[in-house]
């Protein structure tokens, strides 16, 4: 494989191998000098048509950590505001000499357009509302970090799916690691057709809580209630918020995690995001050596170093 | 030769622009041009509805006469072009330039008016100037008209003309920033969808306003079971409607749009396998009166952007017959009454188009290989642009021979100008 476009072309194999990999560079991003020698030689480049500063950040951080080249394009001091074409502005960069491109668009899709038109990697950092494959694999290494394995725990997904890419991600990676995932959203928040998602739904979250091993928050936006999707925020949180009086309700050991970034007081309130239990801020520490572990895999191997490739890094 | 009379055997002589003589043994004048029509089928030239030549506004796309040159190619004799250029056909002027450009084209380019000025949608468009010139069918294609009062009104006067109004059938409220069809493949690729009944309810909305003012609709481009459905209802009941269905409709599902090449974006959408066969069951038992392209050509730069940025819309003329022999499973003649005298008959060109093939009609003629199988290859394609859906798909059925007015345009599947 030469992309990461989505979860669905890992399958759990492929999951399970990233996070092995990912194992070695959480050891080496713990050392006092936090740098292999890996990816030396190689150029990376972030493409990013929407605002974003943890994913960004995170792959830069990852690819500088394994030695490569670094470039960020984005699109506000980019040509694409004098009009060039998406088609054009990867052409341009690719023939700079690159070895992966890392894309971001507020467009679902847009990565399997670029893989179609260069030929780099190409890792999808997030599309429209469809996937965030890099997301749920520290999702995923974040849940093995504290019970070992996914397998057989019921997650529930709590929040506006329909507009979520970590939705989509997440439930195809949960499940195919083993878990349930239990929906939890208004009506209105679904998608509007759920055929072929392995999960449960439900709208009631206090009946789901008690039976939660992972309680995973989406991001709630305002801008819901201006599209009659909602009555108003303050509704979305009494029913779907997570409050301490909800808290209280989950096993002991249940975890909490959200994608970021947080909206305090409104999907979690604010001293519940500060829980032992929670673990926000784990996620974003293990983003990057998630994302070391998906460059090494697909740039680390020379021309056939395929994600699905045997070898361990050299960390 | 098949035609609206039925099916026999037979050589046809055409001198100037009338077809002269059909019968076997036929005394061939001296230095006659011979079309060679073994094995094939001899057919009324086919007529579509629904045309998009791109002229005037966006001739990078395609022009009259490339337009026509593919539609030739196609089998077709006739088109209605679609008003929705830039500026729109909206009054007689802009009808007239669209005419005289299609003079000289290989193909008769009819046109259809706008029901509104500027297809805005907000007041009638001089329907009665457009009439005047022969403008048969009108409709804001693209932006069914929203206001239902305003279509009252644009039924009631119509009916004085004679003329049908013909339908985009899409409530844009409802389908408000949808880029494929609303259901279990737009959830999955994370693309806003447009529900089936953004469609429907327009439908249902026009048969309505049909039964109220006596008045005739012809619904474009039906992709839903339950349009299908309305439309077989409102005839049943005796109202005055037509329709028409696209090969992409009832060849393609938004399946399709799982790689999400903006190639397969097109509106009305790719619907679920349950529409498709709800619209082929539509075609064979004539609740839908024809097959009609939508060929609506886009540049390529139009075509390379994100899914949700992408030009909706597809090539159509040089397929659609062969998609209509291929994926339906009705006689031949039912195919060529789909593609050529219903059409004929809903465009108002039946005395010129689409008639039986018999001494004194006008030589409007496509000649079929219904047995001759090819591959899609977009580059070969006459149109100026590229956005077939059925690259490289497997088609049994082809163009021979087009005879436009006396005048053999295509042989042996070529343009001959």
């Amino acid at each position: 494989m030469n992309h990461l476009l989505s979860i669905s072309d890992l399958g759990a194999e492929g999951i399970e191998e990233v996070m092995r990999v990912t194992d070695s560079f959480v050891e080496v991003s713990e050392r006092a000098i936090p740098r292999v020698p890996a990816l030396r030689g190689k150029t990376v480049v972030s493409l990013f048509y929407e605002d974003s500063t943890r994913t960004r950040l995170s792959f830069e951080m990852a690819a500088k950590r394994l030695s490569a080249d670094t470039m960020n394009f984005s699109v506000s001091t980019s040509s694409a505001k004098k009009g060039e074409s998406l088609r054009d502005t990867c052409q341009t960069i690719e023939a700079m000499g690159i070895d992966a491109l890392v894309v971001r668009h507020a467009s679902a899709g847009v990565p399997w357009q670029v893989a179609s038109w260069v030929g780099c990697s190409v890792i999808n950092a997030g599309d429209g509302w469809h996937e965030h494959p890099t997301q749920a694999l520290l999702d995923c290494y974040t849940i093995r970090g504290r019970r070992g394995s996914l397998d057989g725990l019921r997650i529930a997904v709590v929040g506006d799916v329909k507009h979520s890419r970590v939705a989509r991600s997440d439930v195809l990676a949960f499940t195919m690691l083993g878990a349930e995932v239990i929906i939890v959203a208004p009506p209105t928040l679904l998608p509007p057709s759920l055929a072929g998602w392995p999960v449960e739904v439900s709208s009631d979250l206090d009946s789901v809580l008690p039976k939660a091993d992972v309680v995973y928050l989406l991001r709630m936006q305002a801008e819901r209630q201006s599209e009659a999707l909602l009555p108003s925020l303050r509704e979305y949180t009494a029913r779907y918020g997570l409050t301490r009086h909800r808290v209280d309700m989950l096993p002991d050991d249940a975890l909490i995690m959200h994608p970021g970034p947080i909206n305090r007081g409104v999907e979690i309130a604010a001293d519940v995001a500060d829980l032992p239990r929670s673990l926000i801020t784990r996620q974003v520490a293990n983003g990057v050596a998630v994302r070391m572990a998906v460059l090494f895999l697909l740039l680390g191997q020379g021309p056939s170093g395929p994600l699905s490739g045997r070898s361990e890094p050299r960390a | 030769m098949v035609d609206a009379t039925g099916e026999r055997m037979a050589d046809v002589l055409v001198q100037g622009v009338l077809v002269t003589a059909v019968g076997s043994d036929l005394d061939m004048p001296f230095g006659a041009t011979v079309l060679d029509a073994e094995g094939c089928i001899v057919s009324p030239g086919l007529v579509d509805l629904h045309t998009h030549l791109r002229q005037p506004g966006r001739e990078e796309a395609e022009t009259v006469q490339t337009g026509a040159r593919a539609a030739a190619l196609g089998g077709y004799t006739a088109v209605v072009a679609m008003p929705n250029t830039e500026p729109p056909i909206d009054c007689a002027a802009a009808v007239r330039e669209v005419l005289e450009l299609g003079l000289s084209a290989v193909c008769d380019v009819r046109v259809a008016g706008a029901i509104t000025s500027g297809r805005r949608g907000r007041e009638l468009a001089p329907m009665g100037e457009m009439a005047d010139l022969g403008v048969r069918l009108f409709t804001d294609d693209g932006d069914g008209v929203q206001d239902a009062r305003l279509m009252r009104r644009a039924f009631e006067y119509a009916s004085a003309l004679g003329v049908t109004l013909a339908q985009h059938c899409e409530d844009k409220v409802m389908a408000a920033g949808g880029h494929m069809h609303e259901g279990e493949w737009s959830s999955r690729l994370g693309l806003p969808g447009q529900p089936a009944e953004a469609e429907e309810l327009m439908v249902g909305r026009d048969i309505a306003l049909a039964r109220l003012t006596g008045g005739r609709v012809h619904f474009l481009h039906l992709s839903t079971a339950g349009s299908v459905e309305a439309v077989r209802a409102a005839k049943a009941e005796g109202l005055a409607v037509t329709a028409e269905a696209t090969p992409h409709h009832f060849t393609l599902t938004d399946a399709a749009v799982a790689g999400y090449d903006t190639v397969f974006k097109v509106n009305p959408p790719l619907r679920t396998a349950a529409d498709v066969v709800a619209v082929k069951a539509g075609l064979a038992d004539g609740t839908i009166d024809a097959i009609a392209t939508d060929h609506a050509p886009h540049a390529a730069e139009d075509k390379e952007v994100p899914f949700d940025q992408a030009r909706p819309g597809m090539l159509g003329l040089e397929t659609a017959l062969a998609l209509a022999l291929t994926e339906l499973e009705v006689p031949i003649a039912t195919v060529l009454a789909l593609l050529s005298w219903n059409p004929a008959r809903i465009a108002g060109l039946e005395s010129t188009h689409g008639g039986p093939v018999a001494e004194g009609r006008p030589a409007n003629l496509c000649v079929i290989d219904p047995a001759a199988a090819w591959v899609v290859d977009p580059a070969a394609l006459a149109s100026r642009s590229r956005n077939t859906p059925y690259a490289g798909r497997k088609l049994t059925g082809r163009v021979r021979h087009t005879v436009l007015r006396g005048e053999p345009v295509v042989v042996d599947g070529r343009a001959t100008r």
